[in-house]
């Protein structure tokens, strides 16, 4: 069960600000979720390796040779504000 | 990043206790403490691109101008690992006697920060790429891969955190590919943690991983420090020092910490976990603001990329790409060539000065010259203290040019003086020894010239004479150097000491 201040906690690293009906819901449909991957533990797996991914491949990788980057205009273009060249964000530590 | 499966968080548990009051049964409280210390470091790889894009590294470039989706973070794009970071990561674990996994995967290491555009950082949890390791006496707990964060500007005069209104990142350095490595917390004290920093510095500089750069920030080092009663094996509550950017900086650090922590526990208080800063301007230990709940990361599995699992062909790779390491390198000077230990490491330690030793025994060669002893003492003395800082490549002194010199010397040719004057004339000018001896009459001066010139000196120092007629050897120097003076350092001083002596026997 994922009880109310679990929920504001969950919340509170995903920067969201739930209100006190959104955080009964949450509750209510976070357990849910949860109860539900938990029927998988009653599976019998003895002998099954963890799986990390979906798709059996490996060493996907990539030679390290240098692409063009994109146009700073146009990486800046999405931005809400930029200032000298950078992306401008609210100061963490105000 | 640290993790939670680190030794640091092992430190941390409250179970281990804290090393306040007298418990019944307990030593006397003035038994001493011993510090406890291990290292995080981060190392950016010297590769071309990006960790997961295709981005070349940035070098002090205009912000903004080496990016793209990927390393900006933006929905729908997919991370494609470096081979060569992961060649890199491999090569670093076998330096560090790791175990490789033969499967490692990614995770997400989730928080909100300006300085990680996708919300997480691409890190390893619980399979890193290589585990339990050791370099001299410090085991390794882990090698692992990741990317770097951006740069976060603070706007103000001040640039600092505090009291911005805003702040601007610059994603040039975000995504660069870092090898963290976690050490046990097997250093005792804030000299052997800088020592031993010096020692991964130069292996990996050896490897040719890393620019190891700590003012550029290519080798970072957070140290965890905690203190225990000498001879008990349990942890004490750690704190962490974060950043520190120079061995310097380090060892004042943690020296710093270590005091501080022995004065609480002294008067009976708990050292507190926190992230500290160490102010080196001021010699003072801050808390940092945390980044909020940071420590609750909620790793997760990376599902955009598959696992790692080294090859055959990968490892053979890497194991091939290993040199020798300053380790290896300065056992065998001691071993095989008989140096002192403190100048094997002196040379096998900065790889230049032992590569233009290694080269100036080989010019020695079959020779009758100065043997390999002779030559390091000339190498890690008289050349270094010509060189400064400089780099011996650069030094017009040539590794056969030391090695004539050496062994000119050695066969009482030259006297040391005079062979110092010789390499003075070849750093400055260059040119051979042999024909600089010759031109400026550095030659030893001969017996018969010497005979003249002890004679004299005998006769004009009747005081030092008598002194050391007394059984008073020391004012034997004055004489001496009555004779070096005349003869400008070219005679011999065991030639010259002996016949003095010599002659105040007659």
């Amino acid at each position: 069960m994922i009880d109310r201040d679990e929920v504001l906690h969950v919340a509170r690293l995903a920067r969201l600000s739930l209100s006190d009906e959104e955080v009964a819901r949450m509750s209510g449909e976070l357990s849910h979720v949860l109860e539900h991957v938990e029927r998988i533990g009653e599976l019998d797996l003895e002998g099954v390796a963890p799986t990390s991914h979906v798709v059996a491949l490996e060493n996907v990788l990539r030679e390290d040779e240098p692409r063009p980057s994109i146009d700073r205009d146009r990486a800046l273009a999405p931005a809400p504000d930029h200032s000298a060249g950078g992306f401008r964000v609210p100061s963490p530590g105000a | 990043m640290a993790d939670p499966s680190t030794t640091a968080d092992r430190a941390a548990d409250p179970a281990a206790g804290h090393l306040g009051g007298p418990a019944p049964g307990d030593e006397p409280a003035e038994r001493r403490l011993e510090p406890v210390i291990g290292l995080e470091i981060h190392v950016q790889l010297a590769t071309r691109t990006k960790m997961f894009c295709a981005c070349a590294l940035s070098f002090g470039e205009e912000p903004n101008t080496r990016t793209c989706p990927v390393c900006l973070g933006h929905p729908g794009t997919l991370p494609v690992p470096n081979a060569r970071a992961v060649h890199f990561g491999l090569m670093i674990g076998m330096a560090l006697e790791c175990e490789i996994a033969l499967r490692s995967i990614f995770h997400r290491k989730n928080y909100f920060y300006p300085d990680l555009p996708k919300g997480y950082q691409i890190s390893q949890y619980d399979t890193p790429l290589c585990a339990g390791g050791r370099l001299r006496d410090v085991r390794i707990h882990r090698v692992h891969l990741e990317e770097d964060a951006a740069k976060l500007v603070h706007e103000g005069a001040s640039g600092r955190i505090h009291g911005a209104a805003g702040s601007v990142v610059d994603f040039n350095r975000g995504g660069t590919p870092l090898v963290e490595i976690v050490t046990e917390p097997d250093l005792r004290s804030a000299a052997d943690a800088a020592d031993w920093l010096r020692l991964l510095r130069v292996t990996l500089r050896q490897l040719g991983v890393s620019d190891v750069n700590m003012d550029e920030g290519s080798l970072r080092c957070d140290a965890n420090v905690s203190l225990r009663p000498a001879g008990t094996s349990d942890l004490g509550v750690k704190t962490e020092l974060k950043n520190m950017n120079s061995f310097r900086f380090l060892e004042r650090g943690v020296d710093a910490e270590i005091a501080r922590q022995e004065e609480l526990l002294r008067a009976g208080r708990a050292v507190v976990q926190e992230t500290l800063h160490f102010d080196p301007t001021t010699g003072s230990l801050s808390p940092l603001r945390s980044k909020e709940e940071a420590h609750d990361y909620r790793y997760l599995p990376e599902p955009d990329l598959v696992p790692l699992a080294p090859t055959p062909a990968m490892l053979r790779a890497a194991r091939e790409a290993l040199p020798e390491l300053p380790a290896a390198r300065s056992e065998r000077f001691s071993t095989e060539l008989g140096l002192p230990v403190d100048t094997a490491r002196m040379l096998a330690f900065s790889a230049e000065l032992g590569d233009f030793f290694e080269a100036s025994v080989a010019a020695s060669g079959d020779r009758a010259g100065a043997d390999p002893r002779e030559l390091a003492n000339w190498v890690v003395g008289e050349l270094k203290s010509s060189l400064g800082d400089a780099d011996p490549t650069s030094s017009r002194v040539r590794p056969d040019a030391l090695a004539e010199l050496a062994g000119m010397v050695a066969r009482h040719e030259i006297s040391r003086a005079a062979g110092r004057q010789v390499l003075e004339i070849v750093a400055a000018e260059g040119g051979a020894p042999a024909a600089i001896v010759e031109a400026r009459g550095l030659a030893r001066a001969g017996e018969g010239e010497l005979a003249g010139v002890v004679g004299r000196a005998v006769a004009e120092n009747a005081d030092a004479v008598e002194k050391v007629r007394a059984g008073k050897t020391k004012a034997m120097g004055a004489i001496v150097g009555a004779v070096m003076r005349e003869t400008k350092g070219r005679a011999d001083g065991e030639e010259v000491r002996r016949m003095i002596e010599e002659r105040i026997r007659a």
